[in-house]
């Protein structure tokens, strides 16, 4: 299952409620404001970081890019571009947004 | 007329603070924030601008929308002295919670703990919130 999250988590619980219901082996795509949860430095490293032996997490490129945050990725969460993010709706068989 | 002229050329002067809570682009809140900003220049009131929360993200260097097909506000921050509007108030807790310091940012801000940002908006005449 893929779950997608566009909501700061500095804002907004969307990024909690998802890390809670999601199970182990699910993709969790962070985009638009949802990206500042994977960026280093911020009081939700740690949640994330904890997520992630179980979780795959993928931030969108182009909406890290435009918040300045491209070069403060956590290590471990993969940047995807647009046609990346096509191609986790398609390879998985449901999705999730946490709006 | 020419009274009324009088009235307006020596009109009280009050201070505004434009509170800023939201990230850019995510909402349209941080750019209509902005351009009410800059309006508020053409009035020579005394304006100053406050970063909370999310807000702080605004100020953030190096932004790129190239490939997001938005437009890129960020350097109209850097403009706003040029506007008279030089006091940019950054709660040091929205900071810190980031993981953001002040060499984050594309322009010289004061950075203000909780407190010190509560006596700044308990003396202003007039909060407008975005």
């Amino acid at each position: 299952m893929l779950h997608i999250v566009n909501k700061s988590p500095y804002e907004r619980n969307a990024l909690d409620s998802c890390l809670r219901i999601a199970t182990n082996g699910s993709a969790v795509l962070l985009i638009e404001d949802g990206v500042y949860a994977a960026v280093k430095g911020g009081s939700f490293e740690g949640k994330v970081q904890a997520a992630l032996p179980g979780l795959k997490i993928y931030a969108l490129g182009p909406d890290l890019s435009a918040r300045g945050m491209a070069d403060r990725v956590l290590d471990g969460v993969n940047v995807v571009d647009y046609g990346g993010f096509v191609d986790l709706v398609a390879e998985h068989s449901n999705c999730q947004s946490w709006l | 007329m020419s009274d009324e002229m009088d009235m307006q050329e020596g009109g009280v002067v009050k201070q505004f603070m434009f509170v800023n809570r939201k990230a850019p682009y995510g909402t349209i809140y941080a750019l209509e924030g902005l351009e009410v900003v800059l309006i508020s220049a053409a009035f020579e009131q005394d304006v100053s601008m406050a970063f909370i929360d999310d807000g702080v993200y605004e100020l953030k260097k190096g932004q790129d929308t190239k490939a997001l097909g938005q437009k890129n506000f960020s350097p109209t921050y850097r403009a706003l002295e040029g506007y008279d509007i030089e006091k940019l108030y950054v709660e040091k807790e929205s900071m810190a919670v980031r993981g953001l310091t002040v060499e984050d940012f594309a322009v010289d801000v004061t950075v203000l703990d909780h407190a010190e940002m509560a006596a700044k908006m308990a003396e202003q005449d007039v909060l407008i919130s975005f």
